[in-house]
């Protein structure tokens, strides 16, 4: 593999940071709650350090600056969007400058689970500007290859249910209210989500993977795509 | 940049800018005692005090964590925060809201930073103008000096050390400060600062900042129609004082 390899950002970067510096490769996966991200990423960091390739995992309200925060402001749900937006923004900066950036310049394979693009999705079903999230997410560095991980609605409640007997009001878009039935609204919510991944996917260029198969067929897949870009330059 | 006059909110906003040292805070707390004096329902905002935010900004500012990024994103959410909470439904309901910095503290803040100003600006984009702000301008030796005699112990991004200017935390903040002046005389124009000279003594400065906000604001139009219920314990207070007042008249 070629660490050398520079990367770009989707808008004016950060300050000192230079771009060429960033060797190493960023892939991120995508999807929502129960279309078996987690598990894909974990059978992923098994297979790549396996073959003694480095890794470094990156997600959503991972960052010691503001996760602790950013989780208590959300159970009592007195946020309003653009704060929300912004306390995504700060949580996503902060592991961009400390573990995404210094692991892409050490050649290390970044392995997100979620991206700008779900925190974009999510405002956009907020009805915030989109050319408002396009500036403030100027900030990310793009991506070696976005894995959309595509599930239907009906299957997601499904694998929600089964997996912790309840919805989880976020993910139910339950802030938005869409419907007082956490089953409806989850519905309407997820096909918003979808919506929104389809619209962002035009700028964005992800691969959208079926993820409605087993797990096993979905890593196959995603391995040997991971493969070729790994193998790229 | 709109205003909120202009976009027909009820309520007027007022600003004061300066760097730190520079005296806007104690003109804006006389403004705010003038205001609830005349019976003006008034709000005073601080820069940087959301309840929700505080937390992370003073975990990350103590840790020496904050990027400039991150630095101008948590402020950000901070301002988010109480301009989504308190400052516009305040502005609906009629008030004059005091803010103490506003959205050119992190114009100024940033940039010097190394932020893209586009990108600060596009942040900040969801916030309307002032309908007045006054700029509190020092010379920079005066405003270096009353910070630097009375608070000798500098916290490390105040004094901009996450900059590298210098090593010496004092030589960094004049440094630092004086960059922020020059960022903040160049948005002058551009956004309406009404500069305020703040060499000369307090009480001179604020007899001008009261003529100023009763010249650009009809506050007569922001009194309280009724004064506001107080608790038992102060009721017979005020009774007295207005007995006293009668008296008096």
């Amino acid at each position: 593999m070629n660490v050398k390899k520079s990367h770009r950002f989707y808008g004016h970067g950060i300050p000192r940071v230079k771009p060429e510096d960033l060797g190493g490769r960023l892939i991120v996966v995508e999807g929502a709650d129960g279309s078996g991200r987690s598990t894909q990423i974990a059978e992923l960091v098994n297979w790549l350090e396996t073959n003694g390739r480095p890794t470094v995992q990156v997600g959503l309200k991972r960052s010691t600056l503001v996760s602790e925060e950013l989780e208590k402001a959300q159970e009592g749900n007195v946020l309003s969007r653009t704060t929300l937006s912004l306390f995504y923004a700060t949580d996503f900066a902060d592991q961009l400058g400390n573990i995404i950036v210094p692991a892409l310049k050490a050649g290390f394979i970044v392995l997100a689970d979620r991206y700008i693009y779900t925190l974009m999705a999510r405002d956009m079903v907020r009805g915030m500007d989109e050319k408002w999230l396009k500036n403030l997410y100027g900030i990310a560095p793009v991506p070696d290859a976005v894995f959309y991980l595509s599930v239907e609605p009906e299957e997601l409640v499904q694998r929600n249910l089964s997996k912790k007997a309840t919805l989880d009001y976020w993910e139910s878009g339950m802030d938005l209210g869409l419907s007082r039935d956490v089953f409806d609204s989850f519905l309407k919510y997820q096909g918003a989500m979808g919506e929104a991944f389809r619209l962002l996917q035009k700028t964005y260029k992800f691969e959208i993977i079926d993820a409605n198969r087993p797990v096993n067929s979905v890593n196959k897949e995603l391995r040997k795509k991971i493969s070729a870009v790994l193998d790229s330059e | 940049m709109k205003s909120f006059a202009e976009l027909n909110f009820p309520g007027r906003l007022i600003a004061v800018e300066g760097l730190d040292g520079s005296g806007k805070s104690t003109q804006i707390y006389l403004l705010k005692r003038w205001l609830e004096a005349e019976g003006i329902k008034v709000y005073f905002s601080e820069w940087n005090s959301s309840e929700l935010v505080k937390s992370a900004t003073s975990k990350g500012k103590k840790r020496e964590l904050l990027t400039p990024t991150t630095f101008s994103l948590i402020h950000a959410t901070d301002f988010a925060d109480r301009y989504e909470r308190h400052l516009v439904p305040l502005l609906r309901a009629g008030y004059i809201v005091l803010c103490d910095r506003y959205v050119f503290t992190a114009f100024a803040r940033d940039v010097t930073r190394g932020c893209p100003p586009d990108w600060v600006r596009g942040n900040y984009s969801f916030a309307c103008a002032p309908d007045l702000t006054m700029f509190f301008k020092a010379d920079l030796e005066v405003s270096l000096n009353r910070i630097l005699e009375g608070r000798p112990k500098l916290k490390f991004f105040e004094a901009g050390m996450d900059l590298r200017l210098s090593t010496d935390p004092y030589e960094s903040f004049k440094i630092f400060q004086g960059r922020i002046l020059e960022q903040y005389m160049e948005m002058s124009k551009e956004f309406n600062f009404v500069v305020m000279d703040a060499n000369e003594n307090v009480e001179k400065q604020q007899v001008l900042v009261r003529k100023l906000v009763s010249e650009r604001i009809d506050l007569k139009k922001f009194k309280r129609r009724s004064p506001l219920p107080l608790p038992p314990s102060l009721r017979e207070g005020r009774e007295e004082t207005e007995k006293e007042e009668d008296k008096a008249a």
